[in-house]
């Protein structure tokens, strides 16, 4: 099998189906996509910046052009809780060593899932429109509500 | 085995992802979340087998695959045969000394949706179990064949509309009810068998190490809302899941050996089921005061089951 037929950057560059695939011809029964550009053991004990991700690999693609809301996050008001990190479908929430960093545009779909199971007040992740600058967003960013008697 | 420490969400975020985004799964879809929790849960190598349905049709788009780890795709209907052989290879393997690095732990894993879990795969899981390859068959239980247009399965409850149980003057849906595939597998004398639900993140994280510690064939079967198929807002997919396990719609429970049955959750508030139906297109003609009746029946087999999974854990049989 030809590799690299859809050769790119590394990441985020590339629109899935965006551009002239390999006919499906190609694809026989027996077909391998290798993740990895070299064999690699233990992965669950590398971080992802560090493995040597193949143009195979959906983490190579983006589907950004889903988006018609996008969440934004707000450090200020986050407690770390990952609630966002576990419940997100998109592998989008960027956790490491125990704080929240940001989303991965190139993966989130724009779900709203983050900012619904966001605990704090107000919340630390909230969907705007996907053409929205994030100073913008930010800049409006509400109030703390009070409690409802 | 090296499980991951799941103590609380801050520790249990420091896990290396091995499922990729850029999948095509629907916004908000409950495969994923899913499927994540699963492989976040260890730091085995895994070995993955999958029915096709939607999550292997959105995860192996040719070229991209969404797995950093061993995963195969064959039939419909046949990942616990795929998973099965290739668990029977490893031990093979082992015992003959031809493994290239025979130390590392592996766990063998299939997935597979309820159509062809409960109806296409059926004959295939039920052999595999019976066999007993040590390997965790997880069902991603969204009640219908949606990667095909969401047509009704055997797990469709009563009185859900599907493309192929329509809802309509002369019909309230599906007429039958969910078969209880559960009680199936636990009647296969499984060693671990349990329906899990993703919004109680540590009772399935728990779950899913629970399974895939015990030696031998485990079952889990998952509540998975999709919101493609069950019409509600890809953002509620949680807060729907929370309104499918306090009104009991979906019970949390292991059982163990086919006989020791545990009650994993148990809501504080019992919700009635209106709450759950209300939420979601698919039981929207259900509020028609026509089929009134339906949501009464629904709501009596409910509490049944809740008491009879009482009656069971009371009695240890
Ligand atoms: C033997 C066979 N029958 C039918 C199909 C068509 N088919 C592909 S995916 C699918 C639906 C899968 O439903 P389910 O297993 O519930 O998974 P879901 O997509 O709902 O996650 C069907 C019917 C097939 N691929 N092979
Ligand atoms: S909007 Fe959805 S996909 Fe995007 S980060 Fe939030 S939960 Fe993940
Ligand atoms: S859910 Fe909200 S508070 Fe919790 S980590 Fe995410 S952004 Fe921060
Ligand atoms: S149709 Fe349903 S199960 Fe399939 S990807 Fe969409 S939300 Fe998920
Ligand atoms: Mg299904």
């Amino acid at each position: 099998m030809s590799k690299g037929v859809l050769a790119t950057e590394k990441r985020g560059m590339r629109e899935l189906g965006a551009e002239k695939a390999v006919g499906w011809d190609v694809v026989t029964q027996g077909t391998l996509l290798y993740p990895f550009e070299s064999e690699l053991k233990d992965v669950a004990h590398i971080r992802p910046e560090e493995r040597p991700y193949s143009d195979f690999n959906s983490y190579t693609a983006t589907v950004a052009s889903w988006r018609v809301v996008k969440p934004v996050y707000n450090r200020d008001v986050c407690i770390d809780c990952q609630n966002c990190w576990v419940w997100c479908p998109d592998t989008s929430i960027i956790s490491r060593d125990k704080q929240m960093l940001g989303i991965d545009y190139d993966h989130c779909k724009g779900c709203g899932v983050c900012a619904e199971v966001c605990p704090t007040n107000p919340k630390s992740l909230i969907m705007f429109a996907e053409a929205e600058e994030i100073e913008d967003a930010l800049a409006k960013w509400p109030e703390k509500k009070k409690k409802a008697k | 085995m090296a499980i991951t420490s799941i103590k609380n969400l801050k520790e249990f975020s420091t896990v290396n992802e091995r499922f990729e985004g850029a999948h095509l799964l629907c916004p908000g879809c409950a495969h994923s979340m899913i499927v994540r929790e699963l492989m976040n849960a260890t730091d085995d190598n895994l070995v993955i087998a999958t029915n096709t349905g939607c999550l292997e049709v959105s995860t192996a788009v040719y070229p991209y695959t969404s797995w950093d780890t061993s995963w195969i795709h064959i039939g419909f209907e046949n990942a616990a045969s795929a998973i099965s052989g290739a668990e029977a290879m490893y031990k093979a393997r082992k015992r003959k000394g031809t493994l290239k690095d025979p130390d590392a732990p592996v766990k063998f894993v299939a997935f597979g949706g309820d159509g062809s879990t409960y109806d296409i795969g059926f004959q295939w899981l039920s052999g595999a179990i019976e066999r007993g390859h040590d390997f965790t068959y997880i069902c991603l239980d969204n009640e219908n064949y949606a990667n095909t247009g969401g047509q009704r399965s055997s797990s469709t409850p009563i009185g859900a509309h599907t493309s192929t149980a329509q809802a309509g003057r002369v019909s309230y849906g599906k007429k039958q009810k969910k078969k209880d595939m559960i009680a199936i597998m636990a009647a296969h004398g499984a060693p671990y068998v349990a329906q899990l639900a993703p919004n109680k993140w540590k009772i399935m994280a728990k779950g899913f190490q629970k399974a895939l510690e015990t030696e031998g064939p485990c079952f889990i079967n998952t509540v998975s809302a999709c919101t493609t198929e069950w019409k509600f807002n890809p953002k509620d997919t949680i807060h729907l899941t929370d309104l499918a396990t306090d009104t009991l719609m979906f019970p949390v429970y292991e059982i163990i050996n086919g006989t020791e049955l545990n009650i994993l959750y148990r809501p504080k508030n019992v919700l009635p089921v209106e709450e759950y139906l209300a939420a979601q297109g698919r039981y929207k003609h259900l509020f028609k005061p026509e089929n009134k009746h339906v949501i009464e029946k629904i709501q009596k087999e409910i509490d049944a089951k809740w008491e009879y999974l009482q009656r069971r854990e009371e009695a240890r049989v």
